[in-house]
């Protein structure tokens, strides 16, 4: 075990992972954070907890992991490289640490155009792929990125995003293979609304092997309107929706009930695809469908490991 | 070069409220290149202040020169007397310039009528592009000849991040994506195994993040 968390545990026993994920407050608020924790608490192995998304400040996601592990919740803290430079990284990993915090995921995050501080500077002192270098010296060597010696140990499940959605298609595989070298030991994926292409690329991670070195949890967002679909489709880039789910969502006399079927058939789909170890459910400001989608994909209960 | 643009003219105006006589002085090197601050664009800006501030009623003199360069002091030795002979100089020149009079004469009041925008090239008729951060260690023989830190919105040094569409950047459709220009560079000569490698973390103490630079080049030093 690299840090006995129990996602690791869960994917390390072989079975099919979820993890789901909450956005901390734009807030002080620790009871929103435990509510919306308690609603999904019981349908996910691990919780991710963003880190400022979108470039929107929110609560820290390194205070609400600490509220997470008060709930016995395995959470997975997201560090974006956009706010913080290797100082500021290292001394909250040992933070992280020190409140039990094990699964940490490696992110570039999107640039601060997007959020509600277009003007701040941003930071990226390393890039995703070095804040995985480091964390992993950090747990494999006991050693800061400076050289200098850590005092105890740094047990963290080092996760990476990947997107098989973004551009050039035929680089995305290959990157995905530098964020294993780079210390990767699991993956979570854009969403995929695109079964055909996921499957492609897939395909591409199977023949090089990788599906055998990284456990890939295949992103998933819960469609709720029409208008989201079309939103995320036209403006989020590294999304691809296909027209034919959008049109189902415009057609439906009830878009929430169409959109939770949707979610379950791409899990079923996403599920027989060789090499998917698990499903990562993002389901940002509609938390509480996911314990639905989970119960009707047949993932609950969840392991006890 | 050196790109810059003018400010915005209300901008300039409230610049030189307070003074009567004003010294605008160009630049005869980058800024002329660019079309910013060079003699014709020093000509049509005091016209204009000349004009904006005679309809306000005020009595301005606004008088023109241009040096061949600004940020040497040996080209502003040579307007001396101009610039003791005005309460203002108002330098079309990058913020180089702009120092440069300051520190050769400390009594001259100067104030900057462009922006200083970036290093970069002219790609087409009107558009100036970025090209280089100055960071003080060139890396461009690993990239392709595309520089991802003055080129990415990020400034990645492992692209491209998944923000990377149709070959352009997330933050705008007019932004090549830096690392999808990497990409097909090294495709189309056979060496993509150079991005396999994962660049480590950069040693910016080189950079801006290191504190003021210098450069002393012992072969050229007269003591």
């Amino acid at each position: 075990m690299k840090s006995g968390s129990n996602l690791e545990k869960v994917l390390t026993e072989g079975h099919f992972a979820v993890t789901s994920e909450m956005g901390p407050p734009k807030g002080t608020s620790a009871d929103f954070v435990r509510k919306t924790a308690e609603h999904l608490k019981h349908c996910c192995d691990a919780m991710n907890v963003t880190d400022n998304q979108t470039a929107i400040v929110r609560m820290s996601s390194l205070a609400a992991c600490a509220i997470l592990r008060q709930m016995d919740i395995d959470p997975v803290m997201q560090m974006v490289t956009r706010d913080r430079n290797r100082l500021a990284m290292q001394s909250d990993i040992l933070g992280a640490v020190a409140l039990g915090i094990r699964n940490l995921l490696c992110l570039t995050g999107d640039h601060q155009k997007f959020g509600n501080h277009p003007t701040a500077k941003n930071v990226h002192d390393l890039d995703s792929i070095q804040l995985e270098q480091m964390i992993k010296t950090m747990r494999d060597e006991g050693l800061f990125m400076s050289g200098d010696k850590i005092s105890g140990d740094v047990p963290i499940f080092i996760g990476a995003a990947a997107n098989p959605f973004a551009d050039p298609f035929e680089f995305r595989v290959l990157r995905l293979a530098k964020k294993i070298k780079a210390g990767g030991d699991f993956i979570q994926t854009q969403a995929v609304f695109d079964i055909p292409r996921f499957t492609k690329w897939m395909e591409m991670v199977r023949d090089q092997g990788l599906h055998e070195q990284v456990y890939i949890l295949a992103g998933l967002i819960p469609m709720k309107s029409a208008g989201m679909a079309r939103y995320m489709k036209k403006y989020v880039a590294g999304l691809m929706i296909p027209d034919e789910l959008v049109k189902r969502m415009a057609g439906a006399s009830d878009a929430k009930e169409e959109g939770v079927n949707i979610a379950c058939e791409l899990i079923e789909q996403i599920r027989d695809i060789p090499g998917v170890r698990g499903i990562h459910i993002m389901a940002v400001a509609w938390e509480k469908i996911v314990p639905e989608i989970v119960e009707r994909a047949q993932l609950l209960p969840r392991p006890i490991v | 070069m050196i790109v810059g643009e003018q400010k915005p003219l209300e901008e300039i105006k409230e610049l030189v409220a307070d003074y009567e006589r004003i010294l605008v002085l160009g630049c005869g090197t980058c800024v002329t290149v660019c079309f910013t601050g060079g003699e014709k664009e020093v000509g049509i800006l005091a016209s204009s202040l000349r004009m904006a501030t005679k309809i306000d009623g005020q009595g301005k003199v606004f008088d023109e020169d241009t040096v061949q360069r600004q940020c040497e002091w040996e080209f502003l030795d040579a307007v001396e007397q101009e610039i003791k002979e005005h309460d203002l100089i108002l330098s079309t020149a990058c913020g180089i310039g702009v120092q440069a009079i300051v520190e050769r004469f400390p009594q001259a009041r100067v104030a900057p009528a462009i922006n200083t925008t970036f290093l970069g090239l002219p790609e087409e008729h009107g558009l100036w592009t970025e090209r280089c951060a100055a960071c003080g260690e060139c890396m461009l023989h690993q990239t392709a000849g595309v520089c991802p830190i003055a080129r990415c919105a990020k400034s990645l040094m492992n692209g491209p991040c998944g923000g990377s569409q149709d070959g352009k950047c997330e933050i705008d459709p007019e932004v090549a994506c830096a690392w999808q220009l990497i990409y097909d560079r090294l495709k189309a000569q056979g060496r993509l195994d150079q991005m396999l490698e994962i660049t480590p973390a950069r040693d910016w103490s080189t950079s801006r993040d290191g504190g003021p630079r210098r450069l002393v080049r012992q072969d050229l030093r007269i003591d």
